[in-house]
Order: structure tokens, then sequence, then C-alpha cells
């Protein structure tokens, strides 16, 4: 998405209130909830959506999924900066 | 791991969990819209489902598979469990979302909602002026509170959607709605042209808009996505009588959605009750899980089985289901034809006619009936 707002890295992405990260027994999958929304998140997404805590910024959250799973940090920071960018367009995440 | 489940007759069909509940805790309402999608007919003093009952109900459905739990009415505030009701669905696990007027509402009431975990407010307006809003809700001083209302889900930090109805009476206001639901600090607004269902139907010569009004209204509020982008959520209902396919009403029959009406019939719409020869299953006798399964109200038009033509053979069935059952009967005298809505149901002339028949009727609006039930509300 071309007009999905540039995230400054030392931004601190959470969730805010109103919008719910939740495993759902019944469907056996990750879902985020939001008002009239529901949006199944896939691991990777888990991955990250867990770290948005409003404490960590965006370069330690790149960092931290860089090294845990042994990937290249471009390629995860692309990852993550194109998911956060689109749930902060539908204001299912706040910086 | 747990044993493996029998696998019941309904999964065998690949039934999907429904994903919400529209609970109409009451119909007791302040506010007396003329658009109102309540029935025109029920007997307010009837008894309500009680406090336990709602209970198993909201855990029934947490179990069922639901995620979302539309706290709705009526005012659902009129009733005086509404918080220990928020915090059952918060212990198991529903997300709460509240569809209020609003009045009703003190600090000290909402403070207390949100204390018990409630998860999001969804606040009506009839309009952005307050003459005119107090006029379309037939309450006089309601635009007022609203305006309190909204300072306090801000102070207790909960998230608000604006929900404005739109009609001839605040049309020419569409786009401004999601302007002043901006500066409410709502993230979210829905702009909802008038379904004609209920009261909505009763009212249909005061309601309806003309094309011209309508297609105006429309490419405003659509011009407004870029504007307010990354700002506030548009979701946008547009009028169905003007379009050239029908809706697909609940996201399908049965398929993502179930109301449970004050006295706990469960329907699969809110307009079910208007079908005839529907048998619709209650919660003082079933499960939540049996009325979704195994009720026939909810198996009647499930799927694409039961459409006749145009339906059966069209590449749409799976995109819109044949539009809305309710509007089909309203429309065509009978719940099984094509949503009359479709430029490809045989009886779409009678949709045109009626749209047509608004051209050119700007003026005077004619008195509304408001939504008024004859036998009183008891004192609560």
């Amino acid at each position: 998405m071309s007009d999905a707002p540039v995230i400054a890295d030392d931004a601190k992405p959470h969730l805010p209130r109103g919008v719910r990260l939740k495993h759902d027994d019944t469907r056996n999958e990750w879902l985020l909830l939001a008002p009239e929304r529901v949006v199944k998140a896939d691991a990777i997404a888990v991955e990250i959506l867990k770290r948005c805590d409003g404490v960590a910024t965006l370069k330690e959250i790149i960092d931290d999924l860089a090294g845990q799973f042994k990937v290249d940090r471009d390629r995860v920071a692309t990852d993550v900066r194109h998911m956060l960018g689109e749930l902060t367009a539908k204001r299912m995440v706040d910086l | 791991m747990n044993a493996p489940q029998p696998v019941t007759e309904a999964k065998a069909q690949r039934i999907p969990a429904p994903v919400g509940v529209l609970a109409e805790l009451t119909y007791r309402c302040p506010l007396a819209c003329p658009y109102c999608s309540n029935p025109t007919d029920v007997d307010i003093r009837a008894k309500e489902l009680d406090t336990e009952d709602w209970k198993r109900v909201f855990s029934e459905a947490a179990e069922l598979g639901i995620l979302h739990a539309h706290l709705s009415g009526g005012e659902p505030l009129a009733r005086r469990d509404l918080v220990e009701i928020v915090a059952h669905c918060a212990k198991v696990g529903l997300y709460t979302n509240l569809i209020t007027s609003g009045v009703g509402l003190t600090r000290d009431y909402m403070q207390r909602l949100s204390e018990a975990g409630l998860d999001h407010v969804q606040l009506s307006l009839q309009d952005a002026e307050a003459e005119s809003a107090d006029r379309i809700g037939g309450y006089e001083g309601g635009f007022k509170r609203k305006m309190d209302v909204v300072k306090w889900i801000h102070e207790f930090g909960l998230p608000l959607t604006v929900n404005a109805v739109i009609h001839r009476a605040n049309i020419e206001r569409a786009g401004r709605m999601v302007a002043f639901a901006v500066e409410l600090g709502a993230r979210r607004v829905e702009i909802a042209h008038t379904q004609y269902y209920a009261w909505a139907l009763t009212n249909r010569k005061a309601l309806m808009p003309t094309r011209a009004q309508i297609e105006k209204a429309v490419a405003e509020v659509e011009g407004l996505r870029e504007v307010y982008a990354g700002k506030i959520v548009i979701d946008h209902v547009i009028p169905d009588y003007f379009a050239t396919y029908p809706k697909a009403c609940m996201g399908g029959w049965g398929k993502r959605t179930l109301n449970v009406t004050p006295r706990g019939k469960v329907l699969p719409c809110h307009a079910a009750e208007t079908i005839p020869g529907l048998e619709f299953w209650s919660v003082t006798d079933h499960s939540l899980s049996d009325i979704w399964y195994k009720s026939p109200a909810f198996n009647a038009y499930r799927g694409t089985d039961w459409m006749a033509e145009p339906c059966r053979s069209c590449p749409r069935k799976e995109v819109d289901y044949g539009g809305c059952r309710c509007q089909a009967l309203a429309l065509t005298g009978d719940a099984r034809n094509a949503d009359p809505i479709c430029h490809l149901s045989p009886e779409h002339d009678k949709v045109e006619e009626i749209a047509a028949s608004f051209d050119g009727s700007e003026g005077e609006i004619p008195p509304y009936v408001y939504r008024r039930y004859k036998t009183p509300a008891p004192v609560a």
C-alpha cells in the first residue's frame, strides 16, 4: 500500500484499546479483533504484534525478530513496516 | 488434547461457526427514531430475559466461537444489569460493543462499564446539528447529552464509533457527519443509508431521498476516504434501492451472525420474524449451538440449495446469496425470490418505480410516524 504512513524507527507501536490479539480456540487460529472487524493473523503477524507493547521501539522490534529467527534484517524491516503501516492506516495499531 | 468430538450432522455439512451476536437486550428506548429496526408491533411490557439467562447465552456464544458481542436494543442502558452483563462477556472472552444512543448514560455509569471491561462504544448521532437531531430522534435535549457522553468515552479511554443513519432530513450533511465524527475523536464512523424495514418501511415516504440527493451524498462521503485516511475508518452503507446488485444480507443467512431478541428468540436477522412460516427457537428451550446448527429458521435459507431462478444459476450466488430474504418477501410476496434490488429480478421494476417516485420530492418532509408503542413501557 503506497498511502500507508512511513513509521519512524523510534515509534512505539501498540494495539489501542478496542483492538485485541486473541487465540480463537474454535477455529484454532490467531485473530486481531477490532470494532466490526476480524483479521486473521498468521504466525509472522503474531510474532510482530506480540512485540507491539508500546514500550519497544520499531527498531528494537525489528532487531529482536531478525535475531530470534535468524533472518536478514532488511527483509524483516520491510515486512514489519509494511504490516504495521497497513494496520495503522486501518486504525488497528497506534504509534 | 481433548478426545475427538463426535462429528455432528451440522458440522458434517460444513456450517461455519458464527462470528457475532447482536443481543437486543431490551426494546425499551427513550428515543423514537422513525427508522428504528425493532419490530413495529411488539408488546414492550412483555418479560425480558433476566440477567442469568443473558449470562448463559453469552457463555454459550463464546463456546460456539462467537467473537463479537454487540449489546444493543432498544437502548441497552435501560437494563439495570448492563455492567454485570459486560463483565460476564469480558470474563468469557467476548469482545463487547455497546450500541447506544447515549441517553441514560452518566459519567459514573460510563466508568463502571469501562472497568467491567467494555471494549468499544458505538454512539448513534441523528444529525450533526442539535435541533434537527432532536427532531429526528423525537427526544428534546438528546444531542446535548450525547456530547457529554463523548467526553466520558474519551475520559475513560474507550474507542468510539459514530453511527449516523442517513435519510432525507440529514442527507445534505452526510459528509459533514464524517467531519463531525473526526472532531468528536471517533476512530470509526458508519454512514449508513436507511434500509427500509420495520419502522423505516412505515416511514419510507418521509425518509427516502431522491436519486440526485443520494448520488451527491455518496460521492461526497467516498471522497472523504482519502481526506481522512489513517484518521478515521469510514464504513459506508449505500442505499440498496438504487443499487444494481443486492447486498449480501447479513453476509449470508445463518453464515456469520445471529440476533437474540429481548425475549430470547434467536433470529438470522432483525427482520426475519416478518417471514411467515419460519420456526424460530428460543434460548429458553434450546442451546445456542443447537439453534445455530439445527433450528429450522437458520437452515431455511442457508447456502444456495433453496434458491430459485434467476439466483440458482447465477455466478454471483455465493457473492450476495440472492440478497435479502425479508426484502424479497416485502416487495415480491415470496421470501424465496431473488431480492428485487437485483437488476436480474423479474420484479426489479417495482424497486425502480418506488425509487423514481421520490424524484422531485426534496421539499417538505411529511410528518414521521415515530417509534412509539401503544403499550407504555414499564417504570424502570
